[in-house]
């Protein structure tokens, strides 16, 4: 085991320097002067050295990734353009804790519910039950976060005074309010994610339903209950952990969308914002952070399943 | 390295790629009826006869009907906007004596009403198809034209180069990629053409994933094997053997790739990101254009065009739905 963690250490390691190394190239091979783009047309010659200075754009490309390496490991991107005297770290920090609370609020919510749907479907495989969860769950997260947000703020929100417009909470507010606010935007995510999760968990559910080692426990005269615990879903949930493990990193920074409908101050929102007023080094700083939690969430996710199933151990990075 | 395209010759990609989809799609044709029916006549009958059941089997299923129908109206919105509505997308919609009508509910003058300056809210779906409709099927193509071949070279020879490639995709998958759009079209400028090789680029790894998987598997089979010992070359392999086995596994792609991309393009309309002009109709545009009307209870305006955006997004992935299945039937 321990060797299987070290050499899944490394490969994350590697994927991280080449998204470093994607992040650095990418202002260096856009046309035209890049500096003035992010500027803006109108922007002082002052403001553009800065730009110029703060991107690194005069030092080589291989001094910029080195810059961009150090900033990674001691986790220190500098200050925010937009807010003077404002550290990057700390606005991420900020942003982070945010999505932390949706994030986790989401989770559960929405892993019961999508789980249980998908064992559900499976055992009931074929029937309308089984039709409605696979099909309306395929229907519904094929719908873009942004436009569910804004019919559940059209059809809920508005005429039911109970949910809130915004899912943030007034400064102070108890948890039971925090939590009311997060209703609709976790709602949203449900909608994203219920159909993905349950149709993984369906699969995995199915297939160990049907392999020997099920039959066999059914036939030694275990009761059902026991046979999912004891049997089938040890084996059926290992897709759905690899699955919620790469979706980690889509739920703290993806859902752009949503958190801009439902006005939350979290990751999406930062790197957004961030876009829009020009801010680069919030920008990168926000834009490493969720990669890193990805990362964290796939090993996360493949030290989970090695722990379920020995044999995955095996074949590190085989599957690239 | 397919960045460059984005930037370099974003006008002449589409044409290339789609010529040449169709010289591979000819290829394929060809091999089956040259190379399989001299060599196996029996399995040449009954390969005939497992795609007209898989035909069969797609044709009929309702995911599939409705999926098509949704998209044939869609596409006829794009191409012929005027013989569907009355009113121009930025003309100010009047009631039958002539008074402007703004912010009126759905009605018999303006079937899905009309948003806060006063244009017809349908009329404006109706002409807002046509950006989505162009940038998503190119960028889709252009992804899975890369993948594809990305995916079958690497999946074949393997070696040090796949072990790169297979690096650099972890890399690009590990932000989401909306995010990774948002920091490209950043830098980049925020122009269709741009918008268009974004997408493409960053679908191409998932595509080229999937594609590599496939032709790991089908190069594991005895008929590689044996293309191999007969002595014939690796692209001759890649071309002739891999490709038709996998040309199912290329097609549910290019459905799946098309609904993310709608996903995807429309979410960046959204975001104000697709840079066009905002008096121009465009679906995701419009939303984020009147959205803050809804605490107001002026619902019609955002909901007709998140509507339009779900209903197409959700007709293609019917499609790839009823595809995979039918195929791996």
């Amino acid at each position: 085991m321990a060797k299987f963690i070290l050499k899944r250490l490394g490969l994350s390691l590697v994927t991280l320097l080449i998204l470093l190394v994607i992040i650095t190239l990418i202002p260096n091979i856009a046309p035209g002067d890049p500096a003035r783009k992010i500027a803006g047309g109108t922007a002082s010659p002052e403001r553009l050295a800065s730009v110029t200075e703060s991107l690194g754009l005069d030092d080589s490309v291989l001094t910029q990734l080195g810059n961009l390496i150090r900033d990674v490991f001691t986790l220190d991107f500098g200050e925010a353009f937009t807010k003077p005297g404002e550290s990057v770290i700390g606005l991420v920090g900020d942003a982070l804790w945010n999505s932390t609370q949706l994030v986790g609020f989401a989770l559960i919510v929405v892993l019961p519910i999508s789980i249980g749907g998908g064992i559900l479907a499976a055992y009931k495989k074929d029937s309308w039950v089984d039709r409605t969860i696979v099909n309306g769950g395929l229907a519904l997260s094929s719908v873009p976060e942004f436009v569910s947000g804004v019919v559940l703020l059209a059809f809920l929100a508005v005429p039911i005074g109970f949910f809130k417009v915004s899912a943030d909470a007034p400064e102070g507010a108890s948890v039971l309010t925090q939590v009311n606010h997060m209703i609709l935007p976790v709602l949203s995510v449900l909608t994203v994610y219920f159909g993905y999760i349950a149709r993984i968990t369906r699969a995995g559910t199915i297939g160990a339903l049907e392999s020997d080692y099920t039959r066999t426990a059914f036939m030694k005269g275990l009761s059902t209950p026991k046979v999912f615990r004891k049997h089938v879903l040890r084996n059926a949930l290992q897709p759905t952990v690899a699955v919620i493990g790469t979706q980690l990193g889509y739920l703290f920074g993806g859902m752009v969308g949503l958190e801009f409908v439902f006005n939350y101050p979290g990751l999406g929102r930062l790197v957004l914002d961030s876009v829009r007023g020009a801010d680069y080094p919030v920008l990168r700083g926000g834009v490493v952070t969720v990669a890193l939690i990805y990362m964290a969430a796939t090993l996360g996710s493949d030290l989970l399943i090695a722990w379920m199933n020995p044999r995955s151990r095996a074949n590190v990075g085989a599957d690239a | 390295m397919s960045d460059e395209n984005s930037h370099d010759a974003p006008d002449q990609a589409p044409d290339s790629s789609s010529t040449a989809v169709a010289e591979t799609v000819s290829d394929v044709e060809t091999v089956n009826d040259l190379d399989d029916e001299p060599e196996f006549d029996e399995g040449a009958g009954t390969k005939a006869q497992i795609k007209k059941e898989q035909r069969r089997i797609l044709f009929r299923s309702p995911g599939f009907i409705i999926g098509v129908v949704v998209l044939l109206f869609w596409l006829l919105a794009s191409l012929v906007p005027e013989l569907l509505t009355q009113w121009g997308p930025k003309e100010f919609v009047t009631d039958g004596e002539g008074n402007p009508l703004v912010r009126s509910k759905p009605s018999g003058d303006a079937w899905f009403g009309t948003d806060k300056v006063g244009r017809d809210v349908y009329a404006r779906v109706i002409y807002g198809t046509r950006p989505v409709l162009i940038t998503a099927p190119v960028a889709a193509l252009l992804a899975v034209v890369a993948g594809t071949l990305l995916g079958l070279t690497i999946g074949y020879y393997r070696g040090w180069v796949d072990e790169i490639i297979s690096r650099i995709i972890e890399g690009i998958l590990s932000i989401p990629s909306i995010l990774m759009a948002i920091i490209v079209i950043f830098t980049f400028g925020s122009t269709r053409p741009v918008i268009i090789g974004t997408v493409a680029v960053l679908f191409t790894p998932t595509v080229t994933r999937t594609i590599r998987a496939a032709t790991l598997a089908e190069s594991q089979l005895d008929y590689v094997t044996a293309a191999k010992m007969r002595g014939e070359r690796g692209l001759f392999v890649i071309t002739r053997e891999i490709f038709p086995n996998v040309v199912g596994v290329v097609v549910v792609e290019l459905t799946v790739r098309l609904g993310y991309a709608v996903f995807t393009i429309a979410t960046l309309a959204f975001l104000g990101l697709v840079g066009s002009n905002l008096t121009d109709a465009d679906w995701g545009v419009d939303v984020s254009e009147n959205y803050e009307l809804i605490v107001r209870d002026i619902w019609w305006p955002t909901m007709f065009p998140a509507l339009a955006i779900a209903s197409l997004v959700i007709a293609v992935n019917l499609l790839a739905d009823s595809i995979q299945k039918a195929t791996s039937s």
